[in-house]
C-alpha cells in the first residue's frame, strides 16, 4: 500500500486518464486520435441533459430498470448471519448488467456518427447486449469472441446470431476473452475510420474504464435509494465478482466515500490460487495490456499468463485499472472464489431462492457463503446478482451428469 | 558524437538512395538461426536492421508476425536474451543501426532504467514501441532519449497535421510512417498516396520517413523507396522464413538463406528505385 490515502474515492481518473498508477492510453497511434475524439465526445454528452433523458428514457422502457432490491429470506436462514439482499441485475433486458453500459456507448456512438460496432465478449452477454441494441438501432455488429468461449456459451453465440451479429470464433492464444480483445483492437486498427469499438468492461485506455464505469454506477445508485426505502439506511457491505470488474465497480463505486460500508470483490481463482487461476490482484502485479496498466497475470518476463475460470466472463488475465488503485489504497477488499465454490453456490442458489445464477455471480455467492454467517443479523448485506444462468445451464449439466455418471 | 542512425542516413544521402530497413523477430525460430540471420542481413543489403521483441499479446500485428513471435517464446526467448543477441551482433558489425520494436509490457517489467542501460550497452540505436503514444511520453520516451537511444515514433494516416506536432516532438533518428491503418502484414500500400503522405510529414520534420506495412515485393519496395526516405520490410521476410521451417517449426539449412536471398532481392528493389529517378 504505497500509494497515499486520497480525500475522496470518487475523484479518478485525472484527465490523462490516471488511478493512481494505473490507467493511462497505452494505444497504437492509429487509434489516439479516435481515443481522443471519444474522450471529448463523452464528455459532450455527459454534459447534455438530453442525452441523460434519453438514456433514462432507454434505461426505463427498455433495458426495464429500476432492477429490483431483493431479500433472499431463504439464502438468509440457510446462512444465519447477515441479512441478504440480491441486486437482481440479471433480470435486465439481455440477462445482465452489462446492458446498461452498452446501451450507453451506442448512444455515444450514434452522436459520433458511427455505424459500424465491434465488441469483444467472454461469457457473451456482453455480445448479446451489444447484439441488441445494435438491432435496435440498425447498426452493424461484429463480436469477436475465444474459440474455447464459442464451444462453452453456445446459447449466446445462437442469440447474437439471431440478432442479426457476425460472431468470429478467434483461434489465437488460449482462445478466451484475451485473445477476443486483441483481435477486436487488430480490427480497429484496421477499420478506425468508421467502427466504434464498444468495450465491455472497465478497462482499455481511457476514457473507457471511466465512461463505462459511470454508465454501471446506476446499479449502486439504485441501490443506495432502495435500500433507504427497504431499511431506511446504507447497506453494511457489498459483494460482486471480478472479471474486468464492471459490474462490481457499478455497484462499488456510489458507496466508495461512505465508510461504513465494507466493500468486497470476488476474483475467480480457478483450479486454485497455486494452479491455472484468473485471479489478477490475488495472483499478479502491475503492468500494461489491452490500454491500461493495471494488475495482469504474467511470467517473469513480462509475457502474460493464461487464465482459467470455468466462468468464461471472469477468464481474463487483467481487472480494470480502478479496481487495482482501490485494491492499493486499500478501500476494497478483494478475495477470490475456485471453480468448485461457484459450482457449489450455482447449485445451493438455484434450490433455495429458485434463481439460476450465472457462474460470474456464482463467484460472488460463493464468498457470501464464507462472510454471512460471520455477521450479525442486523448486517445488510447486498450481492450483485449481475447475470442469469441459462447461458450456462447446458455447461454445467455437462459436468453435473459427468459427475453422477462416474460416482 | 554522432549517432549510428544518424550517420547512417548522412552516408545514404551521399550515395543519393533510400534506406532498406529490415525487421525480423527476435529468436524466430530459435536464437541460434536468429542470431544467424541477423548477421546476414547487412551483407544482404539492409541499411538498418529492427528486431522484434517477441510478446504474447502483439495487439497490433497480424497473423505471421504474431506467429513468428510465438515461435521466438516457445523456443526459450526473453527480452534478456533479445540484448543478448544484440550483443552477439555488435562483435562483428560496428555499423548497422539496430532498432528494437516491440510492446512496453516486458520493457516495464524488465525496469525501464535497467534496460535502458542494458540496451545501450548491448549497441542497441533505438525504440519503436508500439503501445506507448505521445501520451505516456513520460514512460520510456524522454528516460530513452535522455540515455541516447532514438526513440521512434509511428505516425498513421490517422495522424492529422494537428496531431503531427505531438507526435514529432520527442522523435528521433526517424519517423515510421505506417502507409495503412491496420495491423502488420494487412494490406498493400498504395505508392501514390504514401508519397503524398511523407511530403505531409516532411513539411512537418527534417528527420527521414521511412514507410512500413503492406511491403512484399521487390516492386513495391521500390516503388515506396522512391516516395520515401526509407522502405520496411517485415511480415514478407517472416513469411519466407517460416516457409523455411520444418514440419514441427524447426529451423532447417535452408532457413537464414530464404530470409537473406529475399532480403537481397528486396535490397535490389529499394536501390532501383535511385536508378530509377536519375
Amino acid at each position: 500500500m504505497t500509494t497515499a490515502i486520497p480525500n475522496s474515492y470518487r475523484s479518478g481518473p485525472d484527465d490523462r486518464g490516471h488511478f493512481g498508477i494505473f490507467g493511462g492510453r497505452f494505444v497504437a497511434e492509429t487509434l489516439m486520435p479516435l481515443i481522443l475524439d471519444l474522450e471529448k465526445a463523452y464528455a459532450e454528452a455527459k454534459a447534455d441533459p438530453a442525452f441523460h433523458a434519453e438514456m433514462t428514457g432507454y434505461l426505463k422502457h427498455y433495458v426495464g430498470r429500476p432492477s429490483p432490491l431483493y431479500f433472499a429470506e431463504r439464502l438468509t436462514e440457510h446462512l444465519g448471519g447477515a441479512k441478504i439482499y440480491f441486486k437482481r441485475e440479471e433480470l435486465n433486458h439481455t440477462g445482465s448488467h452489462k446492458v446498461n453500459n452498452v446501451l450507453g456507448q451506442i448512444m455515444v456512438a450514434r452522436r459520433m456518427g458511427k455505424k459500424r460496432i465491434i465488441a469483444e465478449t467472454g461469457a457473451g452477454q456482453h455480445g448479446v447486449a451489444t447484439a441488441t441494441l445494435c438491432a435496435r438501432f440498425g447498426l452493424d455488429c461484429v463480436v469477436y469472441m475465444g474459440a474455447v468461449d464459442v464451444e462453452r456459451q453456445q446459447p449466446n453465440v445462437i442469440r447474437m446470431e439471431m440478432l442479426g451479429a457476425k460472431v468470429v470464433p478467434v483461434q489465437s492464444g488460449a482462445k478466451t476473452l484475451k485473445d477476443a480483445m486483441n483481435e477486436a483492437l487488430r480490427d480497429w486498427v484496421t477499420n478506425v475510420h468508421n467502427t466504434f469499438y464498444c468495450i465491455g468492461t472497465v478497462a482499455g485506455p481511457h476514457p473507457y474504464p471511466m465512461m463505462v464505469r459511470d454508465f454501471q454506477s446506476v446499479i449502486g445508485a439504485e441501490t443506495r435509494t432502495q435500500m433507504q426505502e427497504a431499511e431506511g439506511r446504507l447497506p453494511d457491505s457489498l459483494i460482486a465478482c471480478i472479471g474486468g470488474g464492471s459490474n462490481a465497480m457499478g455497484l462499488f463505486h456510489p458507496f466508495l466515500d461512505d465508510p461504513s460500508v465494507e466493500i468486497y470483490g470476488v476474483e475467480a481463482a480457478g483450479h486454485g490460487l497455486t494452479q491455472l487461476h484468473a485471479a489478477s490482484i490475488a495472483g499478479g502485479r502491475p503492468g500494461v495490456l489491452h490500454g491500461n496498466r493495471t494488475y495482469l497475470l504474467m511470467n517473469e518476463d513480462g509475457q502474460i499468463d493464461e487464465a482459467h475460470s470455468i466462468s468464461a466472463g471472469l477468464d481474463y488475465p487483467g481487472i480494470g485499472p480502478e479496481h487495482s488503485w482501490l485494491h492499493d489504497v486499500g478501500r476494497v477488499n478483494y478475495l477470490s472464489a475456485t471453480d468448485e465454490e461457484a459450482l457449489a453456490a450455482f447449485q445451493l442458489l438455484s434450490r433455495l431462492e429458485g434463481i439460476i445464477p450465472a457462474l460470474e455471480p456464482a463467484h460472488a455467492i460463493a464468498k457470501v457463503m464464507e462472510l454471512a454467517p460471520k455477521k450479525p443479523k442486523d448486517h445488510l448485506m447486498v450481492v450483485n446478482m449481475s447475470g442469469r444462468g441459462d447461458k450456462d445451464v447446458p455447461q454445467v449439466g455437462d459436468i453435473l451428469r459427468g459427475r453422477a455418471r462416474a460416482q | 558524437m554522432t549517432s549510428r542512425m544518424d550517420a547512417r542516413f548522412a552516408q545514404l544521402k551521399k550515395e543519393g538512395r533510400s534506406a532498406f530497413v529490415t525487421f525480423v523477430m527476435g529468436g524466430d525460430p530459435d536464437p541460434e538461426t536468429s542470431l544467424a540471420i541477423v548477421k546476414a542481413l547487412p551483407q544482404a543489403g539492409a541499411d538498418i536492421i529492427e528486431i522484434g521483441m517477441p510478446f504474447t499479446d502483439p495487439m497490433a500485428d497480424g497473423p505471421s508476425i504474431q506467429a513468428a513471435g510465438l515461435r521466438a517464446l516457445k523456443a526459450g526467448m526473453t527480452l534478456k536474451k533479445t540484448l543478448g543477441l544484440v550483443r552477439s551482433f555488435r562483435e562483428s558489425d560496428a555499423d548497422t543501426p539496430i532498432v528494437l520494436m516491440g510492446y512496453y509490457n516486458p520493457i516495464y517489467i524488465y525496469g525501464v532504467d535497467k534496460f535502458l542501460d542494458d540496451a545501450k550497452s548491448a549497441g542497441v540505436d533505438g525504440l519503436i514501441i508500439v503501445d506507448l503514444p505521445p501520451e505516456e511520453d513520460t514512460e520510456l520516451c524522454i528516460p530513452a532519449l535522455k540515455a541516447g537511444l532514438n526513440f521512434i515514433r509511428l505516425a498513421t494516416p490517422t495522424t492529422d497535421d494537428k496531431r503531427l506536432p505531438a507526435v514529432l516532438a520527442n522523435t528521433s533518428g526517424f519517423v515510421y510512417y505506417v502507409s495503412i491503418t491496420g495491423i502488420t502484414g494487412a494490406a498493400a500500400a498504395d505508392s501514390s498516396a504514401v508519397g503524398a503522405a511523407v511530403a505531409r510529414i516532411k513539411r512537418h520534420t527534417a528527420l527521414p520517413v521511412c514507410v512500413g506495412f503492406g511491403i512484399r515485393t521487390p516492386e513495391t519496395a521500390r516503388a515506396i523507396a522512391a516516395n520515401a526516405d526509407g522502405a520496411v520490410v517485415g511480415t514478407a521476410l517472416v513469411d519466407a522464413l517460416k516457409a523455411s521451417l520444418d514440419a514441427e517449426g524447426r529451423a532447417t539449412p535452408k532457413t537464414v538463406s530464404a530470409v537473406a536471398d529475399l532480403a537481397a532481392a528486396l535490397a535490389r528493389g529499394v536501390r532501383g528505385a535511385q536508378q530509377a529517378a536519375e
